[in-house]
């Protein structure tokens, strides 16, 4: 740990939070159907759209239409993906020859990349050619972001209306989205990569032959494209097979700042952009804040973990944090705040690779995904995933003094609590029910690469990776097999869809409601009392549930490791 | 739900042209015209033939250049294609060793890498970089201390000044960006061919 490190995070912090300011109000505007300085660009696109696909932007849907819109949405691109992948051999931009994916990982790979989870039991420059990487899967990683902030519309609709009947326009939150959010963004990051040294081009591979005569094969392709909507839609699926520690994913300290900053960017101005919708932005800096506790303290566990470094080494003469797994031009603190920072967001990329880390390293990036990913999270799901939270908090609160619990001038009555509570405690279910049947069966445990309880983290990882829909992975473990690839794509499934309904669910029951003036016994929720409630909740309910199982994978690992003792 | 059918499909289809096809084409356009040594990969060739990328390592195996960092990417074995044997800094496999940091083969390996540097220098401490494998196999990068550590043997092997060698890597680190991002690095490439350069003269 050293003072410059320190510094590198209060600066990405302070540069994070400024970003969201701006890129949280411009977001309102756009979705709110406000003209912005790109409106005379888009506009015409925008109505394009709409009429080729038949759609009036100015019809509005019901909670149930909405779901529905979406449900059928992502189901199309789950058929086109597979599709795509299943015959990547007779498609163009194919210059390696890849063949075709088989049936169970495109499987996988369909439903990870359409729920914007981005789990990757494949190598993509050993699997897939440009055609899969640009038309499958840039496609969905723009879409399914899309698709997250859309319900977040919906949900934010449901405390900002009084008395309605229709949540949005699907259609219309997805188009605005892409064109005027996601697309722009994109662009700019896109070609900042390129200058920084990522390649962009349809090239084959290109074999050298090194100074010392032997050969290297430099694989290529347009990758800078595609890595800035895989961090800014918090998608995260590497162009290469260890993402964004490969030099060409990620060449220097500069792209790697702006890749992280562009991890926890949308979903950190969501919260801003809430805050207008509701018009009351002090709301949304308040959840802004409850989240921003919990991913410093995480942090701050994550780069102590990480600089005080592996004792096993240490014994063998070595000093510092451990560089397995590292890159030289991010070192410990970069490592350790990319960790963080992408498995706060449901991003999944990684600059350092996760199963190396020390035990408490990797477990904060554990306990992040095992919340379900609300500490910013994925973009629109991260917030939406934190106002079930919310709800449950403000109905804490109305329990302890004896009142209706109120949010945003809405009452929160029985229905939104049980559809709050289904929403979060679905995702342990998945996580530790298939946790527990791959930790005793034989086709669970032979993925495992390291014996004690590191192996039984790997195992943790995976499944609250794929339910978190987050994506990163402890890599040693063999996810391509047809028991993970099926269960890893159902924990895909449950985490996003199974959250998704109880949600709209919500937001159509709010958005009838009338909404109620607030009074002198009103919880104000924009307050440090509200923060520290709302940081508790998380913690208790989401953290509790897991402690168990992490004391028996990371903990035990860092008591064994101080002990000297390996496996 | 078949009246979602339409805009479903249309928009799916608007979209996949648009941010699947129009987006990385533009992109690719953009960028050969903008930052064309980039978009290609950032080559590095001499007397015309490609020698690798300025920003991927590779591996230096004798005692004449500096040696990269430990690299755990594999690739298929020549004899038997359905296996996978060690090949170092294979460019078109990236990945590390993603050992857990209470592996036996974890500390096992470093521990003979240790005492194998050890015997090239026995003088200063080795450094955790030079016995760590990368996160991507392919790290272009040694720390300043990595390839200071190696600079008693690199001048030993081709007969020239220690001092000359230091000097030449120290002018080589690249400091933190703006004083401020990332770690100090040295570019092996680019060291071992200023180094060959000093061989010439």
């Amino acid at each position: 740990m050293t003072i410059n490190g320190w510094l590198q995070i209060a600066i990405y912090f302070a540069i994070l939070t400024a970003l969201a300011a701006l890129l949280g109000r411009f977001m309102a505007r756009v979705f709110e159907g406000e003209r912005t300085f790109l409106t005379p660009m888009l506009g015409p696109v925008e109505r394009g759209f709409y009429r080729l696909a038949g759609v009036d932007e100015t019809t509005e849907q019901s909670w149930i239409a909405y779901a529905v819109a979406m449900l059928v949405f992502n189901a199309a691109g789950f058929v086109l993906l597979y599709a795509i992948l299943r015959l990547q051999d007779v498609l163009p931009l194919n210059p390696q020859g890849m063949s075709a994916m088989g049936p169970e990982l495109a499987f996988n790979t369909a439903i990870s990349f359409v729920s914007n989870t981005n789990w990757q039991n494949y190598g993509g420059e050993s699997t897939l050619s440009y055609f899969s990487q640009m038309v499958g899967l840039t496609t969905q990683n723009f879409v399914s972001a899309a698709t997250g902030v859309a319900l977040l519309l919906a949900i934010i609709r449901g405390f900002s209306r009084a008395s309605a009947k229709t949540v949005g326009n699907f259609w219309v939150d997805l188009t605005r989205t892409t064109l005027y959010v996601l697309m722009p963004l994109s662009i700019l990051v896109g070609l900042f990569l390129v200058w920084q040294g990522v390649p962009q081009n349809m090239g084959a591979y290109v074999d050298a032959t090194t100074l010392e005569g032997a050969k290297q094969t430099l694989s290529q392709g347009p990758a800078a494209s595609q890595i800035a909507i895989k961090q800014l839609g918090t998608n995260g699926g590497g162009f290469w097979n260890a993402n964004s520690a490969v030099p060409y994913e990620n060449p220097t300290p500069l792209s790697n700042f702006i890749q992280v900053l562009s991890i926890l960017l949308i979903p950190a101005a969501l919260c801003v952009t809430f805050g207008r919708m509701v018009k009351d932005e002090r709301q949304g800096w308040a959840i802004y804040a409850a989240m921003s506790v919990v991913f410093l303290a995480c942090v701050a566990v994550s780069y102590w973990a990480e600089g005080s470094g592996n004792p096993l080494l240490h014994a063998l003469g070595l000093s510092g944090g451990s560089m397995e797994g590292k890159e030289v031009r991010f070192g410990v603190t970069n490592s350790s705040l990319w960790s963080v920072a992408t498995t706060a967001a449901s991003n999944g990329s990684v600059n350092a690779m996760h199963d190396s880390l020390t035990p408490l390293g990797g477990m904060m990036a554990l306990v992040l995904m095992q919340l379900s990913e609300v500490i910013f999270g994925g973009a629109g799901s991260g917030l939406y995933g934190m106002l079930l939270y919310v709800i449950v908090a403000v109905f804490v609160a109305g329990l302890m003094v004896g009142r209706t619990p109120e949010y945003l001038g809405k009452k929160i009555e029985a229905r939104e609590v049980k559809f709050a509570l289904l929403g979060i405690l679905v995702l342990p279910l998945f996580i530790l029910g298939f946790m527990s049947i791959a930790t005793v069966a034989p086709f669970g445990v032979s993925s495992v690469q390291d014996a004690g309880p590191h192996g039984f983290s790997e195992i943790m990882y995976l499944y609250s990776s794929s339910v978190g829909n987050n994506g990163s992975a402890f890599g040693g473990f063999t996810g391509n097999t047809p028991w993970y690839n099926v269960t890893g794509g159902v924990s895909m499934l449950v985490g996003r869809y199974l959250m998704i309904i109880p949600v709209m669910a919500i937001a159509g029951a709010l958005v009838a409601k009338k909404a109620a003036p607030a009074s002198a016994g009103t919880f104000p929720t924009h307050g440090g009392l509200f923060v520290g409630l709302l940081v508790g909740v998380v913690l208790i309910v989401g953290g509790l549930t897991f402690f168990p199982a992490l004391a028996l994978g990371p903990i035990v690992e860092h008591l064994a490791m101080l002990a000297g003792q390996t496996f | 739900m078949l009246n979602h059918l339409r805009p479903a499909l249309v928009l799916l289809g608007a979209f996949t042209l648009l941010t699947g096809v129009a987006y990385p084409f533009a992109m690719t356009g953009i960028a050969q015209v903008a930052f064309p040594r980039q978009a290609l990969g950032s080559l590095v060739e001499q007397d015309g033939k490609v020698i690798g990328s300025s920003i991927m390592g590779q591996s230096f195996t004798t005692d004449r250049y500096f040696q990269s960092r430990p690299s755990a990417t594999v690739g298929p074995d020549p004899a038997d294609p359905s296996k996978s044997i060690s090949v170092p800094y294979n460019a078109a496999n990236s990945g590390g060793s993603n050992y857990g940091p209470t592996s036996k083969a974890l500390i096992e390996r470093v521990s003979a890498d240790v005492e194998a540097r050890k015997a090239q220098n026995p003088s200063s401490p080795v450094p955790m970089d030079l016995v760590t494998a990368s996160a991507s196999g392919l790290d272009p990068h040694l720390s300043p201390e990595a390839a200071l550590f190696q600079v008693e043997r690199v001048a030993k092997a081709r007969g020239v000044p220690a001092d000359q060698v230091k000097a030449l890597v120290e002018r080589s680190v690249e400091p933190r960006t703006f004083g401020l991002l990332g770690e100090p690095r040295v570019n092996v490439l680019a060291l071992n061919l200023a180094l060959d350069k000093v061989g010439s003269q």
